[in-house]
């Protein structure tokens, strides 16, 4: 069940810039996202799509303008809460040394809770990967190991999901599964994305809107099909 | 073979250390011909290291027949030195030489503080410069191996660090392995050192302390003494640099400014 947008913007950036020793990686990019809404963040390498995640994160920090999270500016907000809000999944999973169940537990034992064993089933399913919570981490292929990055940044619960070119680093047949595990998570359970992909078929398969970035700065904003097919 | 040839102690000891750094020299060839090249470090340490060490051996001298309170001015001055020459080890990382030379400063100048309070240390200058140098040495090069594992421990994690602040974790969190890591191996030289004592190496002191008359089960154990203080202040001045150094590399929204090419 896919939730309908609403009218309030969820996330919001405004005239968003950072700019590292002359070089601009982003420059005055402005839009927002609504909740239940997947936005694609397309461009060739090296436009600028993963700095300006790491920027809604705040992975890194603006040189100008800045984000709107539920209408609040994001400076007002904890780093920590922040990050827990707008979960970011990265092109590699980076998972820590473990259990598959010690992996997903993180990020919740950051602020003292702890999720039950059928949470953890539950949060394991939605990526198509039940019975896989005691296996070591070591022991996964990539795509498996990339399913379990997404459960580990769904665990804690965000209000939008950033992804990074989730598939860039897999073979054919790991991509089509982590692809198929999104958009089980974001079109079944209806959660608001940001995804960064250079494939722009996968951008049409699982966004409704796209941002067209080049050389930091916004190209074109609107409908998958406006900006891909221009 | 060599006093056969200088009879005054002073030439002696120069053709010593000739002879001495040529076998360092050959080291260094060898090397240069596995295409390792150490040639101008070496070259620089070994000129620094013995123009310092006869310029301290002559302050020394002075220092002998001075007050007590001026050894307290030559380790604080060591201290700043040994400050200066670790931060080096940590090239890129913010701040180094305050991190280094505080750390030092609390490490070894807290151990050497309580010890000589304690009569563990001699306070004569004669027993409380060298015993202290000792302490500022080791915990200098301590330092300097933490800091350096740190850094490279983090510019080649930095994908799990910013993972770990991605799902929530607190900065301090999301590099407390490295911190450990650094901690643990600075302290690997320092611990070896109890452990081999008298069986892979007499050191230096308990050579001295025998040569000039000391009882040779006193000399081994003041040199057990000595090497207990030395993982004391080793220890001391690599926690606290790491502690230190840990806060200096994130901003104050919790982003890792220590990043590869920055």
């Amino acid at each position: 069940m896919t939730t309908p947008p609403t009218s309030d913007p969820i996330v919001r950036t405004e005239h968003l810039g950072r700019v590292v020793k002359d070089k601009v990686l982003v420059e005055d990019v402005t839009f927002e996202v609504r909740t239940g809404e997947v936005l694609a963040v397309v461009g060739p390498s090296g436009s600028g799509k993963s700095s300006l995640l790491r920027l809604l994160n705040r992975l890194d920090e603006p040189t100008s303008g800045t984000v709107y999270v539920e209408g609040t500016d994001y400076r007002q907000v904890a780093p920590r809460e922040l990050r827990r809000k707008l979960g970011l999944v990265n092109q590699r999973p980076y998972l820590f040394p473990g259990t598959v169940d010690e992996n997903l537990q993180f990020g919740p034992r950051q602020r003292g809770e702890s999720l039950s064993p059928e949470s953890i089933e539950q949060l394991l399913a939605r990526v198509g990967l039940k019975d896989y919570a005691s296996r070591n981490v070591a022991n996964l292929s990539g795509g498996e190991a990339q399913r379990v990055s997404v459960a580990r940044t769904l665990a804690n619960s965000p209000l939008v999901l950033l992804l990074d070119e989730p598939t860039s680093a897999l073979d054919e047949a790991s991509k089509l599964e982590v692809e198929s595990a999104i958009q089980n998570v974001v079109h079944d359970h209806g959660l608001t994305c940001i995804l960064v992909t250079h494939d722009t078929a996968q951008a049409a398969r699982l966004a409704e809107r796209a941002l067209l970035l080049e050389s930091g700065h916004v190209v074109r904003i609107g409908s998958v099909s406006e900006v891909l097919h221009a | 073979m060599l006093k056969l040839f200088f009879s005054n102690q002073l030439y002696l000891g120069l053709a010593q250390a000739l002879v001495a750094a040529l076998a360092a020299m050959v080291v260094v060839v060898l090397a240069r011909k596995r295409g390792i090249h150490l040639e101008r470090d070496t070259l620089i340490a070994m000129v620094r290291g013995i123009v310092q060490i006869v310029a301290v051996g002559s302050i020394l001298l002075l220092l002998l027949r001075g007050p007590r309170w001026t050894s307290g001015l030559l380790l604080a001055g060591m201290i700043t030195a040994a400050g200066a020459t670790s931060a080096r080890r940590a090239k890129g990382m913010p701040d180094a030489f305050r991190v280094s030379a505080w750390s030092i400063a609390l490490g070894a100048g807290s151990v050497i503080a309580l010890m000589t309070w304690l009569g563990v240390i001699d306070t004569a200058i004669t027993s409380l410069v060298p015993v202290g140098s000792m302490l500022i040495a080791n915990a200098m090069n301590t330092n300097g191996l933490a800091l350096n594992r740190f850094r490279s421990d983090v510019l080649a994690h930095v994908g799990e660090i910013e993972t770990a602040l991605a799902l929530g974790a607190e900065a301090k969190t999301s590099v407390s392995p490295y911190v450990q890591a650094s901690i643990e191996s600075s302290l690997i030289p320092a611990i070896d050192s109890i452990r081999s004592l008298g069986i892979v190496w007499i050191p230096g002191l308990m050579a001295g302390m025998l040569l000039s008359g000391a009882r040779p089960v006193y000399a081994a154990i003041y040199q057990f003494v000595v090497l207990a203080m030395i993982f004391a202040a080793s220890g001391l001045t690599s926690l606290v640099s790491t502690l230190l150094i840990r806060d200096r590399i994130f901003t104050p929204a919790q982003q890792l400014s220590l990043q590869p090419g920055r």
